[in-house]
């Protein structure tokens, strides 16, 4: 009796066993893969269609984790997980700075891509390689554009501002005039101002563009204070409360378009993910826009715009290492980044698709944005290393108390460079 | 002699009964509290979380001699930002807690008294309460939207402003903006306590200074208040302890603001995303002791009588 009752205890196990095995080895031929995104306009509809064809070949699902658009939050909450091992992510979206921080934690995908790195622009592919290792691999890439109105701008017979100052002057003269007329709510220009990441991109261009360098060179030396950086912060604190309104100053990518998208702004800096959606059927500004490169500023005469862009990246802790592999090389290659630019305008990092006939067709858009892309500046993550996010947290709090008229920008900026030149210490 | 073994008997009963509920604590309060507090004397980073070596005091302060003789002083103790967190985090308590206490304790009388649809009052009022604080500070954050936002829109169209004011960017408005809703969201709390204090006033009392004709406003002075304030002592300690470790409403509201950057929101800051884990322990240890400081200060001062035992 006792025998028995214990026999069957032991055939329980071994059949909780082959369950449990017949479980794991389904699992490693069908596996989910978690994919963190930050959430940024119609990002999520869109990886959701993209994947599918990826999903139906390989059998494999894709579960999708939307974060807070703000990329300064999503980089908090993954240095977390990945210093906490968290082996339920395996596959991240990140951006184009994060690479030389968060190195360690990825793993090394120079052997899974070599066939198609050369495809992509080694600028790009440069920026996410780290001490020789491929971090991740780039998705979609970013450059920011000036938005005008052109039906606006032909009323009142402007033309399209390069410098900086005429972009000033134009929008002071058609703000007025359609204040007078009754559009009360209608402002000049508006951008990114609120104290993030974002106002770091948005200060970074103006600078450049006045020709005061970029914040920390490619060398590692610190150029930000100088006299065309005051200049074009100068001008910039003018625009608060003037052409923009006051509350730019809290303003991420999402509250400028909130504006832009009701017809309330004459100019924009933003992103291409605006441009599909302002023309989109419930836009207020469809067809009534267009866009060019950023102004210059002063006379230096070339205009910059900072280089953004995300990347796929494999969490060295992936239960399912291969299977991420291939999802990051799936979405990142070619016909997908086509149908990425085709559905949301997002800028392809494989050269050859800015001469597509099906992307000129449809998007007429991307193959001119390739003009702006030329113009791009890095932000110095890679000269700054592990100390980028405090180098840039001081840089844009600078600029934010310059805006907001705290300090004038001289004093602020040579605050700015003795803090920088402390945190170097003797090297960075 | 049987007593006293029948005593002992308890004890230890009592002791098992207790033990699962220290050991709970050990694990959730004490050891993460002990271990940031041995993380800030030593320079861990987040990649180095294990690997960390003891530096003394380094994080709280240090100073080093330059070739040309000037002494350095470096870490939490001297950094203005820290200080201005401190501040920062001061100000909001005591400015918040006051306007609290007092509009709570209005609430909670007005509660206290008899009037058709009373319950519906009472749990209607607690509704700011029970919104979890990210869901109303992101509320408020587009109430308070200078171009959409709903609080503009009212004061613009009966006059009060001429131009859109931008709360939570502008930094003369951002504090105000943050203790506004604040305020908005946890006088529902005080008025609780308050309420739960009012009720044990025996009514007889009131009665008896009816009778001999006391004007109501000595009434609540001479009577209401002293009854009730050591429900409401134990209340401004709750939401002292609560004030000076705010987070969530300023992060979301104005996060990266230095108006109204507090010690936690500053700590955060370090531990995460400056990578300067040790540094950003340090603060919050610092933070933790300030609380501790402030609170036994505040019992001290108040004679606040925390066991609940009739002197």
């Amino acid at each position: 009796m006792k025998k028995s009752v214990k026999k069957a205890g032991l055939n329980k196990a071994v059949l909780l066993g082959a369950v449990m095995s017949a479980l794991l080895a389904s699992s490693a031929y069908a596996a989910e893969i978690n994919f963190v995104s930050g959430a940024v306009g119609k990002d999520i509809e869109i990886f959701k269609e993209l994947v599918k064809p990826w999903e139906k070949d390989t059998g494999n699902t894709v579960k999708i984790v939307p974060m807070p658009s703000s990329t300064t939050d999503q980089f908090a909450q993954y240095r977390l997980w990945l210093s906490a091992g968290n082996t339920d992510v395996d596959v991240y979206q990140t951006d184009v700075i994060w690479a030389p921080q968060l190195a360690d934690q990825f793993l090394d995908l120079t052997e899974a891509a070599k066939d198609v790195v050369k495809d992509h622009f080694p600028s790009i592919i440069e920026s996410q390689t780290a001490d020789g290792k491929l971090v991740a691999l780039p998705l979609f890439t970013d450059a920011p554009a000036l938005y005008y109105r052109k039906d606006l701008l032909e009323k009142y017979g402007a033309s399209v501002p390069k410098t900086w100052e005429e972009l000033t002057a134009t929008a002071k003269k058609i703000q007025e005039a359609e204040r007078a007329a009754g559009s009360k709510d209608l402002w000049g220009f508006v951008f990114q101002g609120n104290a993030y990441e974002g106002l770091t991109c948005d200060a970074l261009e103006w600078v450049k563009s006045f020709g005061g360098g970029q914040i920390v060179e490619a060398d590692g030396t610190i150029s930000v204070n100088n006299p065309k950086a005051v200049a074009a912060l100068d001008l910039a604190k003018s625009w608060v409360g003037g052409i923009s309104p006051a509350g730019v100053l809290s303003y991420g990518e999402e509250e400028s378009r909130g504006i832009w998208q009701t017809g309330n702004a004459v100019f924009m800096r933003n992103w291409p993910y605006a441009y599909a959606l302002g023309n989109g059927d419930d836009s207020k500004v469809k067809d009534k826009f267009d866009v060019t490169t950023l102004p210059s500023g002063g006379d230096n005469g070339k205009s910059a715009a900072t280089l953004g862009g995300w990347n796929v990246a494999v969490s060295k802790y992936s239960k399912n290492p291969d299977v991420a592999i291939s999802l990051a090389k799936f979405l990142t290659s070619k016909e997908t980044q086509k149908q990425r630019a085709l559905k949301g305008s997002q800028l392809p990092t494989i050269v050859s698709l800015y001469d597509d006939a099906d992307i000129k067709a449809q998007q007429p858009i991307i193959p001119r944005w390739k003009d702006v892309f030329m113009q791009a500046v890095p932000r110095p993550s890679a000269p700054t290393k592990v100390k980028y996010n405090e180098v840039s947290s001081k840089f844009w709090s600078a600029v934010h108390s310059t805006l907001s008229g705290k300090g004038t920008a001289a004093e602020n900026l040579e605050v700015l460079e003795a803090d920088l030149t402390e945190m170097k210490g003797k090297g960075w | 002699m049987q007593q006293a073994e029948l005593q002992a008997q308890r004890i230890r009963a009592a002791m098992w009964f207790l033990l699962p509920m220290i050991a709970a604590l050990a694990f959730v309060a004490a050891y993460p509290l002990l271990r940031s507090i041995y993380f800030s004397f030593t320079d861990t980073t987040l990649t180095s979380l294990y690997t960390g070596q003891w530096v003394g005091f380094d994080n709280y302060l240090n100073w080093r001699t330059l070739p040309s003789g000037r002494t350095i002083y470096r870490g939490t103790l001297v950094d203005p930002a820290w200080w201005n967190a401190v501040w920062n985090t001061v100000r909001f308590a005591f400015v918040s807690v006051s306007i609290e206490a007092i509009l709570g304790l209005m609430v909670a009388l007005v509660l206290n008294a008899n009037f058709h649809g009373r319950g519906l009052v009472r749990a209607a009022i607690l509704i700011p309460w029970a919104i979890p604080t990210i869901v109303s500070a992101k509320m408020w954050a587009w109430m308070l939207n200078d171009q959409f936002g709903i609080v503009n829109d009212m004061l613009f169209n009966i006059g009060l402003i001429s131009e859109k004011i931008a709360w939570t960017a502008n930094v003369d408005t951002a504090m105000w903006a943050v203790l506004m809703v604040d305020i908005w969201k946890t006088t529902p709390f005080m008025a609780l306590l308050c309420l739960a204090g009012l009720q044990m006033i025996p009514r007889d009392v009131y009665e008896a200074s009816k009778i001999d004709g006391v004007h109501p406003i000595k009434v609540f002075f001479k009577i209401t208040l002293p009854l009730v304030k050591p429900a409401l002592m134990v209340a401004i300690i709750f939401r002292m302890l609560d004030a000076l470790r705010i987070f969530d409403l300023v992060y979301v509201l104005t996060p990266n603001s230095a108006a109204t950057k507090t010690m936690s929101v500053i700590s955060r800051e370090n531990l995460i995303e400056f990578d300067k884990f040790a540094y950003g322990s340090a603060q919050s240890t610092l933070l933790f002791l300030m609380i501790a400081l402030f609170v036994t200060l505040y019992i001290w001062l108040g004679k606040v009588d925390l066991s609940g035992d009739k002197q």
